[in-house]
C-alpha cells in the first residue's frame, strides 16, 4: 500500500522532532524542513501529499512560502500551523488557498481530524482525476457515429488491435475523428486505468515539443521555473497519442525513434535516465509513405509507427451516417445549453446529406451547434445551416432547378425579404414573386 | 540494524518512575510477558523528574523523558517502557498518553491521563490498569516497528481519547502479529 507522505517546515527543532515522530509512527513518510527556502528547494524535486508548514519562521514566512507553492503547486494541500493566532492571518491563511490553519500547541484528536480530512481530500482528488480521465474516455468513445459498412469496418479493427500492444498509425482527413478512434484504442485496451496523454505536436515549436515529451529539470532554459514531467513520463503504463506526427521535424524524429526503442530517455537539462512504460499512437492527414519517398520523414520511423493502420472514412464516403450523426449532436448540444431537444426539418437534412464536408465531422458537428444557438428552438431550419459550400449539382438538374435552388437560397439568406432578395438577384420584386409562384417555394 | 522482531529481543524492561501501585505493576508485567512471549523485568527508578517539568505549560516534556529513558536505562537486545504518572507534552500537542521511538529501544506511557475524573466522568478504577496496560502494549508495538493500525479492535490503532483506548483491545490483529512475529 502507498504511504502518504507530508513534509514538515518550522523553524523550531523540538516541533519538527515532535511532528516527525508522530507521523512515523501513523505511517507516513515524513520529511522535514527547517525553513521556507528549504521546503521550496525539497519540493523541487518531491511531491507531498500534505505540506505542514509554521507561519513564523525567520527570513520567507509561512504565508509567503504559501503563495509561492500555490505558484508552482496550485493542487498542494497546505496547513498552516502558528502558536499566535489572529484573524487576519487565518484570513489571509485561507485565501491565499491554504487547506486550514490551526493554532498550536493543538489537541492529538484536531490533528487526527485534521490529517483524516486532508488525506480525504487528496484521495478524492486522485479519484476525481482517475475517474475524469475514464469517463472521458469512455464518453469518447460512444462519440463514434455510425452504422455505415466504413463505420463498422473501421470498428473492428480497432477492437482487434486495442488488446494488443502495437503501435498504431491512425490516418484520414482533417476532423474525421481521428482523436477518438485513439481514446477508443487505449479505452479498449488492457492499459485503460492508466493515462491517455495526448501531444499535439503541430502545434508546438521543436524545442517546446522537446520539453513537452521528455519533461525538463528546473533552470533547463528560460522559464523552466520548476521541474517538469514529460508527456513520456506521464504515460507510464498508459498510451501516448501523438496527433500530427507528420509536423515533427528531423531532430526530433531521430529523439522519437530512440525513445520508441529504448523506451528510456532524459529530461531536458537532466542527467538521469528515465524509463517509461508506454504505447504510441499517432495520428496524422499527411500520407507518411510519400513523405518517405520525398525524403522528409524517417523511414526507420514510419516502420516503428506504422505497425497497424487505421484508415479513418471521411463523412462524404459515409453519407449514411449523417442523419445519425445530426440526431446525435442535436440531442448533444441541446442537453449542454439546457434546451429542449429540437428536430430538423426535412429540407435541412437532405441539405446536409447532399454537401460534401471538407472539415468532416467537426464541420457537422460546428453546423449544428450553431443551428441550435440561432435557430427557433423548435426546428432547425435551411436558413439556420451556415452551409458555405454551394449544393452539389447532378449532371442531371436542369437550368430550371439551379434558379429554383439559387433564389430559395437568396431568399433564405435575405429572410425572405423580397425587396432585398429582389435587389440581391438584380431583379424586381414582381419578377421574383412570378418566380416564387413557379417554382412554388415556401418560406 | 533494528532489532524490531519478538524473536530478537530477549527482555522487555518496565522502568516505573513514581508509580507505587503495586498491583498495577504487577498487571503490566504479567501480561506484557504473556503478550510478547518474553522476560519482562520491572525496576523503580530514582531520577528527579523536575528537570523534565515545564513551567509554562505544567506539563512534563516528554520528548526529553524518552530521551533520559533511553540513554539511561535502555539496554541491548531489549526495549525498556518509562512509566510515568504525570502530565505528558510534546511541543506540538496539548498531551499525549506515551511516545516511543520508532523500530528504536525505548518509549514512555503515562497513566496521568488514563483517569475517569480527568474528563469529567464518575470515578471507576477498574477500567485503569487495562488503559495503562494496553497504552504500553502500544508503544511496545511502535518500537517494534508497527505504525498505526485502521483495525478498530487492534492495540495499534491511534488513540487520542480514554474512550478509544476502551473500544481497543489489549492485542495485536493478526496483521500486525505476523509483522511483530516475522
Amino acid at each position: 500500500m502507498k504511504k502518504n507522505s507530508i513534509l514538515i517546515v518550522d523553524d523550531e527543532a523540538s516541533v519538527r522532532d515532535s511532528l516527525y515522530n508522530w507521523f512515523l509512527e501513523d505511517g507516513f513518510e515524513v520529511s522535514c524542513a527547517e525553513d521556507a527556502s528549504k521546503a521550496l528547494k525539497i519540493l523541487d524535486h518531491e511531491h507531498f501529499d500534505i505540506i505542514l508548514a509554521d507561519i513564523k519562521m525567520p527570513g520567507m514566512d509561512g504565508l509567503e512560502l504559501l503563495r509561492r507553492i500555490k505558484q508552482i503547486k496550485p493542487d498542494a494541500i497546505i496547513i498552516i500551523i502558528t502558536a499566535f493566532a489572529t484573524v487576519d492571518t487565518a484570513v489571509q491563511a485561507l485565501k491565499d488557498g491554504a487547506f486550514d490553519y490551526v493554532t498550536k500547541p493543538f489537541d492529538p484528536d484536531d490533528l487526527s481530524h485534521l490529517i483524516r480530512n486532508a488525506l480525504r481530500q487528496v484521495s478524492l482528488k486522485e479519484e476525481n482525476e482517475t475517474l475524469r480521465e475514464r469517463v472521458s474516455a469512455l464518453e469518447q468513445v460512444e462519440d463514434i457515429i455510425g452504422e455505415s459498412q466504413a463505420v463498422k469496418k473501421m470498428l473492428t479493427e480497432v477492437e482487434q488491435v486495442a488488446q494488443s500492444n502495437t503501435s498504431v498509425i491512425i490516418t484520414g482527413e482533417s476532423g474525421t475523428g481521428k482523436e477518438l478512434i485513439a481514446k477508443a484504442i487505449h479505452a479498449n485496451s488492457l492499459r485503460k486505468f492508466f493515462p491517455l496523454v495526448s501531444v499535439h505536436c503541430g502545434a508546438l515549436t521543436e524545442s517546446l515539443l522537446e520539453s513537452e515529451l521528455f519533461g525538463h529539470e528546473k533552470g533547463a532554459f528560460t522559464g523552466a521555473v520548476y521541474t517538469r514531467k514529460g508527456r513520456f513520463e506521464m504515460a507510464d503504463n498508459g498510451t501516448i497519442f501523438l496527433d500530427e506526427i507528420a509536423t515533427i521535424s528531423s531532430k526530433m524524429q531521430v529523439e522519437l525513434l530512440r525513445v520508441l526503442e529504448s523506451k528510456s530517455f532524459v529530461r531536458v537539462g537532466g542527467n538521469k535516465t528515465i524509463t517509461s512504460d508506454f504505447r504510441v499512437i499517432c495520428a496524422t492527414n499527411r500520407d507518411l509513405k510519400k513523405m518517405v519517398n520525398e525524403g522528409s520523414f524517417r523511414e526507420d520511423l514510419y516502420y516503428r509507427l506504422n505497425v497497424v493502420n487505421i484508415n479513418v472514412p471521411p463523412l462524404r464516403e459515409r453519407k449514411d451516417d449523417i442523419p445519425l450523426l445530426v440526431n446525435y449532436f442535436i440531442a448533444k448540444y441541446c442537453k449542454s445549453m439546457s434546451r429542449p431537444l429540437v428536430n430538423m426539418e426535412a429540407a435541412a437534412m437532405k441539405r446536409l446529406q447532399d454537401y460534401d464536408f471538407p472539415g468532416n465531422v467537426r464541420e457537422l458537428e460546428n453546423i449544428i451547434e450553431r443551428a441550435i444557438v440561432v435557430g427557433n428552438g423548435k426546428e432547425i431550419k435551411l436558413r439556420d445551416l451556415p452551409l458555405s459550400k454551394p449544393v452539389t449539382l447532378s449532371k442531371t438538374e436542369s437550368l430550371n432547378d439551379l434558379e429554383k435552388q439559387h433564389i430559395a437560397q437568396v431568399l433564405t439568406k435575405y429572410s425572405w425579404n423580397i425587396s432585398r432578395a429582389a435587389q440581391a438577384l438584380g431583379i424586381d420584386r414582381v419578377t421574383l414573386y412570378n418566380k416564387i409562384k413557379k417554382y412554388d417555394l415556401k418560406q | 540494524m533494528a532489532i524490531n522482531t519478538m524473536k530478537q529481543v530477549n527482555q522487555i524492561n518496565l522502568i516505573s518512575f513514581g508509580i507505587t501501585d503495586k498491583a498495577l505493576l504487577e498487571i503490566l508485567r504479567a501480561e506484557i510477558a504473556r503478550i510478547f512471549s518474553c522476560k519482562v523485568n520491572h525496576k523503580e527508578a530514582r531520577t528527579e523528574l523536575g528537570q523534565f517539568f515545564d513551567g509554562a505549560r505544567r506539563q512534563y516534556n516528554a520528548d526529553s523523558l524518552l530521551q533520559m529513558v533511553d540513554q539511561n536505562y535502555s539496554k541491548a537486545e531489549s526495549k525498556t517502557v518509562g512509566l510515568f504518572q504525570v502530565d505528558l507534552f510534546i511541543p506540538i500537542l496539548t498531551y499525549i498518553f506515551g511516545q516511543a521511538y520508532l523500530n528504536g529501544s525505548s518509549a514512555v506511557a503515562s497513566g496521568y491521563r488514563l483517569v475517569d475524573e480527568r474528563y469529567g466522568i464518575k470515578t471507576n478504577r477498574q477500567n485503569y490498569p487495562e488503559r495503562f496496560l494496553k497504552e504500553v502494549i502500544h508503544e511496545l508495538g511502535h518500537n517494534f516497528g508497527l505504525i498505526h493500525c485502521r483495525n478498530i479492535g487492534c492495540v495499534m490503532q491511534a488513540s487520542t481519547y480514554v474512550e478509544d483506548i476502551d473500544l481497543k483491545n489489549a492485542d495485536f490483529c493478526p496483521v500486525c502479529r505476523k509483522q511483530l512475529e516475522q
